[in-house]
């Protein structure tokens, strides 16, 4: 991983002299930016202790290029925002993580994803295993019409990690309690979940994922479908959810991404044009697609 | 002029006036830019010429065929010697029938009487006469009604609103006709099933466990008194139902399960329309399939494990309406399946679940109102199929449940006590609209609770 991690920022070198060249006797706040034809990646794409290493992930449908050599880190207890307009692939990239791309009919995902050193989409890796350790919240509230509690209990159940009632019962709880849930439906556990409100079953459905106990979360665009009120509820949650696992957030709202995460990545037509720490890349932009997204020229 | 000559030529007039309706709107528009801007496009404007000049003489043509052969026969019968018209109703109704085939030409009755004849004439005469002043009074009617249209269209005639408004009553009046329909079958099925009651009580019919419908047709000939109990033949049917859907579920629920999960789009694309080839092939094409394959085939297998199989056994006939109902159990499973939303399968797929476990624990579970839906239109069609049973199950009512006992269904007996000379007043005949109300009743029962389970599904997802 080390030897990868090299070759990444030498590959970077070239974007790196550019940005020198055109930076001639210029402060650091008003240095010129990469110019939009450039699609190498701009900023540092490696962490120091990385959950999750992606290099090169190429990913096709039929004949088109959907995702192109995206190389990125995702690190321990962070959250990690991309952005980008409609179509760019940050939803495509994600779900490559825990191969839910596998359910796409001529879906192809090319490059190495590295889960505790081992390449995800190597043969003998099993998918569920995998998505147990990598679990995904998506975009619509999808809980299954079971009961609260089965909805929840549905991911121990598959995976047989509780030996008995006592015990899934307690799963169940402390998840709901993580997803800050419980209070509000502690009392009608056996209702049905598609009866909870949008931002509730939201929750509902982080806490389905939080049970089987996953390293990280990929949330593809959570709040889109949920109110303000309910969004800013998720979104303390997801605050609060980052000291034990590492989420990675796709979003449309650039606000939620400053609000939310520590890094953020900017991808555009399938290419990750910039990644950073949120609070350079929202202040400091070095990529001109980046500092056009962002203060709203397009997307 | 024949009346069908005269429909032709009051479409023809219709289809005029919609073209001097949309020339007089085009000329209005024509004629002063911007004032006289038309409310309807000029076609509206034609199309409601058209339909105030056609509706009301269409009416008139109507009514007048549905009362010209009542008027004209109270003429005839008016002019008859006072010897024939003192005749009792029935043998009256015999001259008249005579009068009009003498007529119609289609009878050449060769010794008629001389006043039979004069009738005759005298119907004849009068129906020309009708038939002229039909055609005279309705194209009259319908170019009186274009001229006065003429004034009415005007630039700020509402004529696309009035289309619409007409268009409305139309579709409402064919909907009706759906409606009014299946009021007059149940009226006219209830009413004989009264009579039946009126002889044989109804607990009788409905609780007795003997059924022998043959009677004595006069009264010194010797047979049975016959017995109407139904158990015996409703419990058939059950019976035979209950094979097929042994048969069409679990078959039906897993090709549809594998067509929509599991096949890729080329396969599905090809299997679908072939499993669904197995409702179009005619029923009775099932019924020698049962009578000559299957249940000599079920016969010889009983014989050698020492079964004491009938061949006319009541699984041969379940199976084979098994088969022919597969597609009804698939087609609608299958279509409830991928009416689940994709998000529901991501959720399970990232929790881990495989794709077995997805589909029995999410997926079926979801979509199990709309199977059960479907289930139970197969079953509405499996209790009244005829066919295959008229040529594959029994004749004998027995009371059992042993599959491989020949049984009667409600439907064989309907066709048997029917077909043939038959008395329209004797219990026998009455018998089988009896058993035709209560099926009617049960799967008009069976067909609301599928249809209200399958919209109530149909809602949640949308």
């Amino acid at each position: 991983m080390l030897t990868l991690t090299r070759v990444d920022e030498t590959a970077l070198a070239g974007t790196m002299t550019e940005i020198h060249l055109k930076a001639k006797g210029g402060t650091d706040a008003g240095r010129p930016r990469v110019s939009r034809e450039k699609r190498e990646t701009v900023g540092t794409v490696t962490v120091e202790n990385p959950r999750m290493v992606c290099r090169n992930v190429n990913v096709y449908y039929g004949d088109k290029q959907a995702i192109k050599n995206v190389s990125i880190d995702i690190g321990c207890n962070e959250v990690l925002a991309m952005i980008g307009p409609s179509g760019c692939g940050k939803s495509t990239f994600i779900r490559c993580l825990n191969r839910m791309n596998d359910t796409i009919e001529g879906c192809r995902v090319t490059g190495d994803i590295l889960l505790d050193g081992v390449n995800i989409h190597d043969k003998d890796v099993d998918v569920v295993p995998l998505r147990a350790q990598v679990g995904m919240v998506f975009q619509k509230p999808n809980p299954f019409p079971k009961s609260i509690y089965e909805n929840v209990a549905y991911g121990p159940r598959i995976h047989g990690m509780a030996r008995d009632k006592s015990e899934l019962d307690a799963m169940v709880e402390t998840s709901l309690k993580k997803a800050g849930l419980w209070e509000e439906v502690k009392d009608r556990m056996d209702q049905p979940g598609t009866g909870l409100s949008g931002g509730q079953q939201q929750r509902l459905c982080i806490a389905r994922t939080i049970a089987v106990n996953p390293e990280i979360i990929l949330m593809d665009e959570p709040c889109s479908a949920l109110d303000p009120i309910a969004t800013s509820v998720i979104e303390d949650l997801i605050f609060e959810l980052r000291s034990q696992y590492s989420i990675c957030i796709v979003t449309h709202s650039m606000q939620q991404a400053a609000r939310v995460s520590q890094r953020t990545a900017y991808f555009h037509l399938g290419d990750l044009i910039e990644v950073g720490p949120t609070e350079r890349i929202f202040t400091n932009p070095r990529h001109e697609l980046t500092q056009d997204y962002i203060t709203g020229r397009f997307g | 002029m024949p009346p069908a000559y005269l429909l032709i030529a009051l479409l023809g007039l219709s289809t005029a006036a919609y073209y001097f309706g949309r020339r007089k709107a085009f000329a209005l528009s024509g004629r002063a830019e911007g004032a006289a801007k038309l409310h309807s496009r000029p076609t509206y404007h034609g199309a409601l010429t058209a339909l105030w000049c056609g509706i009301p003489a269409l009416l008139i043509f109507g009514f007048w065929l549905v009362f010209e052969n009542q008027v004209i026969t109270h003429l005839v019968v008016k002019e008859l010697p006072e010897a024939i018209r003192s005749l009792a109703p029935d043998r009256m109704n015999l001259v008249i029938n005579d009068i009009r085939n003498i007529e119609s030409g289609s009878f050449a009755s060769q010794a008629a009487e001389p006043a039979i004849q004069a009738a005759a004439d005298h119907y004849h005469r009068l129906r020309s006469i009708s038939n002229h002043a039909l055609a005279a009074v309705s194209i009259a009617l319908l170019t009186a009604i274009a001229v006065l249209v003429r004034g009415r269209i005007t630039a700020g005639l509402r004529a696309r609103n009035q289309v619409e408004a007409i268009l409305t009553v139309l579709l409402v009046a064919c909907s009706t006709i759906a409606i009014f329909t299946t009021i007059g079958i149940i009226l006219s099925v209830l009413y004989e099933a009264i009579r039946f009651f009126k002889v044989i009580p109804i607990t009788q019919f409905l609780f007795g466990l003997d059924w022998s419908p043959q009677m004595a047709i006069r009264a010194d000939q010797v047979g049975s008194s016959g017995a109407f109990g139904a158990v015996p033949v409703f419990l058939g049917t059950i019976l035979i139902s209950a094979i097929a859907m042994v048969v069409a579920v679990p078959i039906g629920l897993m090709s549809a399960i594998y067509l929509s999960e599991y096949a890729g789009k080329r396969l599905r694309a090809v299997a679908k329309p072939l499993i669904e080839v197995l409702a179009g092939i005619p029923t009775v094409v099932y019924g020698f399939f049962a009578a000559l394959t299957v249940a000599p085939v079920i016969r010889d297998w009983g014989s050698r494990l020492g079964l004491d199989v009938a061949s006319e056994s009541a699984l041969a006939a379940g199976l084979v309406m098994g088969i022919m109902i597969i597609p009804f159990v698939s087609s609608l499973s299958d279509d409830f399946i991928n009416a689940v939303p994709q998000s529901l399968r991501d959720g399970a797929y990232s929790l881990g679940a495989t794709r077995s476990e997805t589909i029995r624990q999410v997926i079926v579970p979801a979509a199990i109102p709309g199977i059960i839906g479907g289930v139970l239109l197969a079953v509405s069609r499996a209790i009244g199929e005829t066919m295959i049973v008229v040529m594959a199950a029994g004749l004998s009512a027995n009371l059992t449940v042993n599959p491989l006992k020949a049984v009667t269904t409600v439907t064989v007996q309907i066709v048997t006590l029917l077909v043939g000379d038959q008395e329209f007043d004797s219990p026998k005949t009455l018998a089988a609209f009896a058993l035709g109300l209560i099926l009617f009743i049960v799967t008009l029962c069976l067909n609301v609770i599928a249809l209200y389970v399958v919209r109530k599904y149909r809602e949640q997802y949308e």
